[in-house]
């Protein structure tokens, strides 16, 4: 029975018709899951939409007794968490990049394997891990530092109120956390810089420096790009290590330094007991993010676009 | 090919040949949950493995929940439903155990358990009005002790809790100001402080935190070695945390005329109650779709109230006296397998 439909299958004609379907029906599944997910969330968030409206979105009351929510202090926890991450996570990530393809490989093969096993490294590892050592280094001398002896106290958005969890921690644990990704992407694509571009750089003179800047950074642009959005979308949605050392405050921040939530530490504080109102406004607050996340996607693409001219990429 | 077919069918029989006959499975508040860890072990062991229990300290909502949807055969909660819900839900309502929420610190420089503090004080550090420890009306209650010049971190459940649901209603109790801004429930408007996943969350984040104060359940701070702070009670009288002042709000207490036994046991009248006590219960189906398992059920229980009242006084908790227990025993009788 098994021989007669192997045959079947295997007769080339037939053989090519039904990869052809296969294949069809792999890809639709893409935008089929992907429009499913925005249906979903809408539909399960609707009753929150009706309730609140679309001050869901900039309410900053978060009052289970009541049962009035708003989505703002998640949102802004969000997006400074984010920020602070992308900013002090892609320096370093392109640095070691750079460094890692022009090392010599007694070096550069174990650093690179180290690179990969730091992005394999789950991120509760990363969320523990910040608890236990980042919390109290944070409170006992990072905060004091920042805040007394470069009086940093006096900015605006820098309060004096600290305890070692909140905005920043978070910032810097996703930081860490997505240094090794950005780190990896980048130093594959700039690997593909042809080896007779660099040899010519070399050739006529150039410095190390001035091959890697003018030709290595130029050639993987996109590289670059693409690594920084694999990072923003990483620390957008992370739950786990952010849950551990923000605060889980449902409130505005008023400095870098209080506590604060994200929207992936709000679903996972509280879906699992959540009825009624709350699981819908939960709802909303997953398709909030799934936008983000969409605009993230959408912003990177018009990016490339914008600047494929620039960095001479064929069209 | 048949062959290996059928040597797997064996294969998979002989699998289940070895797992339990009845598994009942149970879900829900994570204060007793040390107590049921060691009772669904000991039960399952009792009866050969015949029977396994399994429960999961998810918290009291979700135990309500999961209840009511039918993914589970029992329920555990810390925020007992009214009657009017119970009949609604077709759920039957029961108390376990007795156990006290305490307040703990993590205070550099005060010894263990020596720090006190009374009913206003309590409520101004949790609404934010006490910011810092060397306040003078924290000082005027500890004149022995040295208190340190450091900010009071509140620190408090990030998800909905039971434990929050009792310690929120004694703050209400004992602060009209609490009551009218922030309210009594599993999950509330915190006017100020960090919040910390579950009780070993919490625990967790006090003891990184200096100048920390929280609320847990007593066997988590006990286990986590974390100070405890004494409590004034309604007769005036400061206590430490102890299995006897648990058990001593829970004398009062007029079981018979409390339908689905709804008792809430924080600020209870005597000279040694422990001001924050709560009640844990299990919800069940009073409709048993399969009599064997809910046969089996009730068996668990009824071990639990006998030979499992060792293990619980073991982990600080009360079991019932043994006519609260009868009461019990009448109620179960409006099951129907």
């Amino acid at each position: 029975m098994f021989k007669q439909l192997a045959q079947k299958i295997l007769d080339p004609a037939r053989a090519d018709r039904l990869f052809r379907i296969a294949v069809l029906l792999s890809a639709l599944l893409l935008p089929l899951v992907m429009t499913g997910f925005f249906l979903q969330l809408g539909w399960s968030s609707a009753p929150a939409w009706r309730e609140f409206g679309l001050s869901l979105l900039w309410s900053t009351e978060w009052d289970p007794v009541a049962n009035r929510f708003g989505a703002l202090p998640a949102i802004v926890g969000t997006l400074l968490t984010t920020s602070i991450a992308i900013v002090a996570a892609t320096p370093p990530a392109f640095i070691i990049a750079l460094y890692l393809v022009d090392a010599p490989p007694w070096i550069g093969r174990p650093l690179s394997q180290a690179l990969d096993l730091l992005a394999a490294i789950p991120s509760v590892i990363y969320g523990m891990w910040g608890l236990f050592v980042l919390v109290p280094v944070m409170q006992n001398h990072v905060q004091p530092f920042l805040a007394d002896t470069l009086r940093m106290k006096h900015l605006p958005f820098v309060g004096e109120y600290f305890n070692g969890f909140g905005i920043l921690t978070a910032g810097i644990i996703l930081a860490l956390m997505i240094l090794p990704y950005i780190s990896a992407i980048m130093r594959d694509v700039f690997r593909m810089t042809p080896p007779m571009l660099r040899e010519s750089a070399y050739g006529i003179g150039c410095t190390r420096w001035e091959t890697a800047v003018h030709i290595v950074m130029r050639y993987g642009a996109r590289g670059l790009l693409g690594g920084v959005f694999v990072g923003l979308g990483r620390a957008l949605g992370e739950t786990m290590a952010v849950l551990f050392v923000i605060g889980n405050v449902a409130m505005l921040p008023d400095s870098i330094f209080a506590g604060g939530t994200t929207i992936a530490a709000t679903l996972a504080n509280n879906f699992a007991e959540a009825d009624g109102l709350l699981r819908h406004v939960l709802f909303a607050l997953g398709l909030v993010l799934l936008v983000m996340s969409f605009i993230v996607q959408l912003f990177a693409q018009s990016c490339l676009t914008a600047t494929a001219a620039a960095r001479g990429e064929e069209r | 090919m048949k062959k290996w077919f059928l040597s797997m069918a064996v294969g998979l029989a002989a699998v289940a040949g070895t797992a339990a006959e009845i598994t009942l499975n149970g879900a829900g508040a994570t204060f007793p949950s040390p107590v049921y860890r060691v009772w669904t072990y000991g039960f399952s062991q009792s009866t050969g493995n015949r029977i396994l229990v399994n429960y999961q300290g998810l918290g009291s909502g979700a135990g309500v929940n999961q209840i009511k949807a039918g993914t589970i055969q029992f329920g555990g909660t810390d925020n007992p439903l009214t009657a009017e819900e119970l009949e609604k839900a077709g759920l039957i309502q029961f108390p376990m155990l007795t156990g006290g929420v305490v307040v703990i610190v993590n205070l550099p420089g005060v010894p263990s358990g020596a720090l006190k503090l009374d009913q206003p004080t309590l409520a101004a550090i949790f609404l934010g009005k006490i910011k810092a420890w060397n306040d003078p009306a924290i000082a005027a209650l500890n004149p022995g002790l040295k208190l340190p010049r450091m900010k009071i971190t509140v620190v408090r459940r990030s998800d909905s809790s039971g434990t929050t649901f009792i310690f929120t209603n004694y703050l209400s109790k004992i602060s009209p100001e609490w009551q009218q801004k922030v309210g009594c429930g599993p999950a509330v408007k915190w006017p100020v402080g960090i919040a910390g996943q579950k009780n070993p969350g919490v625990c967790n984040n006090v003891s990184r935190i200096m100048g920390a104060i929280g609320y847990t359940e007593y066997t988590y701070a006990v286990e986590a070695r974390l100070s405890t702070v004494q409590l004034k009670n309604r007769e005036g009288k400061f206590l430490p945390p102890t299995a006897a002042g648990f058990a001593a709000s829970a004398a009062n207490a007029d079981w018979k005329n409390a339908p689905g036994f709804y008792m809430v046991l924080t600020d209870q009248p005597g000279a040694d109650s422990w001001p924050i006590t709560g009640v844990t219960y299990i919800l069940i189906r009073r409709d048993q779709k399969d009599a064997a398992a809910g046969k089996a059920l009730l068996d668990y229980f009824n071990w639990c109230y006998t030979s499992g009242a060792a293990a619980a006084a073991r982990l600080h908790y009360v079991g019932l006296p043994e006519n609260v227990v009868e009461l019990i025993r009448n109620e179960w009788k409006k099951i129907r397998f």
